[in-house]
């Protein structure tokens, strides 16, 4: 169990549990993550994933335990919020707001600090910078909501990394992209965490992606399930309890992925 | 037209209207990006209840609907925001409570009260210079509170999660915006009335949406509809002997109806 922060955790939680109303949403949650660290984060839908992102983000009050993001706590983040990136769970934005892509980074940029103030140029030149890191500087002009989910998701991840952030927070960001399109976004991830040095706690239910790109996987359904190197998180019988089904979650995927018709 | 304004309730009635169509189709531009447009039909109506009640107990009308339109506002953020009733829930119950208690009110009123008919329909052609001054000290704290959080309140319009996530003051913001929508609901009481204010919210920004996907464009445009609608609607009104109020709300209709003829190139 973590009990001791040092300058190369960035994330330590321990004994955390959220409440909404009276009802348990998480309990007794307690993980660390290191400086470089790819986390993937998975379970069953309702289990809390969300909730676990949000408290670390410091949107939700925990009910018990503490949360500490680059030694500081959650509830009081400050100026350690410039390190924190985020990508919420991917929905669809309307397709007619008027923002185009490079508008959209540029929202990116928006903080406490840039209150009472226009962008500078060098932000704006950041925002550019970004867009080419991620291979959509040739959408900067277009309209968002007449870019593909790929797309989308390539500038999301653009404005998330503006501010270039030390951890970036993704919270199912190629839910709804077809398989290849996922493949590369999570490919293209983890180039830019080498890049640029992130650590990254993705929450995904592509599993077997997941489990190839990730250095540990956590598995939460209320509590805690299983945490630990892929390969072991994968194999192991507390992951069948934790989305509560009698199959084998691995061969599952791996059918799908032979034969993605069926 | 020379003749027109060469009256002074003429030239003060063009002034308000210009004034308040740059005021409403500022608001208007992140009513509409921000979905709030239902809210600004509540807060108008909701209104009614706080003028009545300056009557009947003779404090200023203006003040009292204010409070009311600004409490309302605040108070149906607040309980959506909880996440316990749904935005336009609250709003059908207020707006409703709202006329209920100002007609109740009304009803208690003793001999002739000119102002109910000018505040239902509005009165742009008795608007007095401290009519004018209030109205432009209104227009010039909202507007300063746009220019100011313009940027993070188009964050906020767009992805309201991440900017909270991003530390922006998006409380702060929020509810600014919807104590700026009640203030210039009900500076626009004078020029179209509490039954016609929120189509001033809401036709300019609609106006500017139907033709620009860029935001820039979008805000000049809706500043244009706002501004033209105004003026040319009052000019209307002298010239086809027209309620004002009615005047400009058709004239700006009848601009967003030409604008649902303009086929946009991307979309």
């Amino acid at each position: 169990m973590p009990s001791q922060n040092n300058n190369n955790t960035v994330i330590l939680v321990e004994g955390l549990s959220v409440k909404r109303g009276a009802a348990p949403v998480l309990q007794e949650i307690t993980f660390e993550v290191k400086r470089g660290e790819m986390i993937g984060l998975i379970g069953p839908n309702g289990g809390g994933k969300t909730t676990l992102l949000q408290a670390l983000l410091g949107l939700i009050k925990p009910s018990a335990g503490r949360i500490l993001m680059f030694g500081l706590p959650a509830g009081n983040l400050g100026p350690v919020r410039e390190k924190i990136g985020y990508i919420p769970q991917n929905r669809s934005y309307d397709r007619r707001f008027p923002l185009s892509a490079e508008d959209v980074v540029m929202t990116g940029c928006y903080s406490p600090r840039t209150l009472l103030r226009a962008l500078r140029r060098e932000e704006k030149e950041a925002c550019r910078e970004m867009l080419a890191a991620v291979d959509a500087l040739h959408l900067a002009a277009r309209p968002f909501g007449d870019l593909s989910g790929g797309e989308q998701q390539r500038v999301l991840l653009a404005r998330a990394l503006v501010r270039r952030p030390e951890l970036l927070l993704l919270d199912e960001p190629s839910t709804g992209l077809d398989l290849n399109v996922q493949q590369l976004f999570l490919e293209r991830l983890r180039l830019l965490q080498q890049n640029y040095g992130l650590t990254l706690l993705l929450v995904s239910h592509d599993i077997v992606s997941l489990a190839g790109l990730a250095d540990r996987l956590l598995c939460i359904n209320r509590t805690m399930h299983i945490h630990g190197e892929p390969q072991q998180v994968l194999h192991s019988p507390a992951l069948q309890k934790a989305y509560r089904c009698t199959y084998d979650l691995l061969e599952m995927a791996a059918t799908s992925e032979e034969d993605p018709d069926g | 037209m020379a003749e027109m304004f060469s009256y002074s309730f003429m030239q003060h009635a063009l002034l308000a209207a210009v004034l308040t169509g740059a005021l409403c189709s500022a608001v208007a531009f992140f009513v509409v990006l921000k979905r709030l447009s239902f809210l600004g039909v509540g807060i108008s109506h909701t209104a009614l209840a706080g003028i009545a009640l300056g009557l009947v107990t003779g404090l200023d009308p203006f003040w009292c609907g204010s409070a009311f339109a600004v409490a309302t506002a605040l108070a149906t953020g607040h309980i959506s925001r909880r996440g316990r009733l749904y935005e336009d829930t609250v709003i059908g119950i207020f707006f409703a409570a709202g006329m209920a208690l100002g007609i109740a009110l009304l009803s208690s009123l003793r001999g002739y009260y000119p102002e109910i008919f000018s505040l239902l329909f509005g009165n742009i052609l008795s608007v007095s210079a401290a009519d004018l001054r209030l109205l432009a000290a209104v227009a010039a704290i909202v507007l300063l509170f746009i220019a100011i959080f313009f940027k993070e309140l188009l964050a906020i319009s767009f992805d309201e999660e991440t900017a909270v996530a991003s530390g922006l003051p998006v409380k702060f913001l929020y509810f600014g915006l919807l104590a700026a929508m009640a203030l210039t609901v009900m500076v626009s009481v004078k020029l179209v009335g509490i039954v016609l204010a929120s189509a001033l919210l809401v036709i300019p920004a609609a106006t500017g949406y139907r033709f620009s996907r860029n935001y820039r464009t979008m805000f000049c445009l809706s500043l244009a509809t706002g501004i033209g609608g105004s003026a040319g609607g009052l000019i209307l009104s002298y010239f086809l002997d027209l309620p004002s109020g009615a005047a400009i709300v058709l004239f700006m209709a009848l601009i967003f109806v030409i604008s649902l003829l303009y086929r946009p190139r991307d979309g």
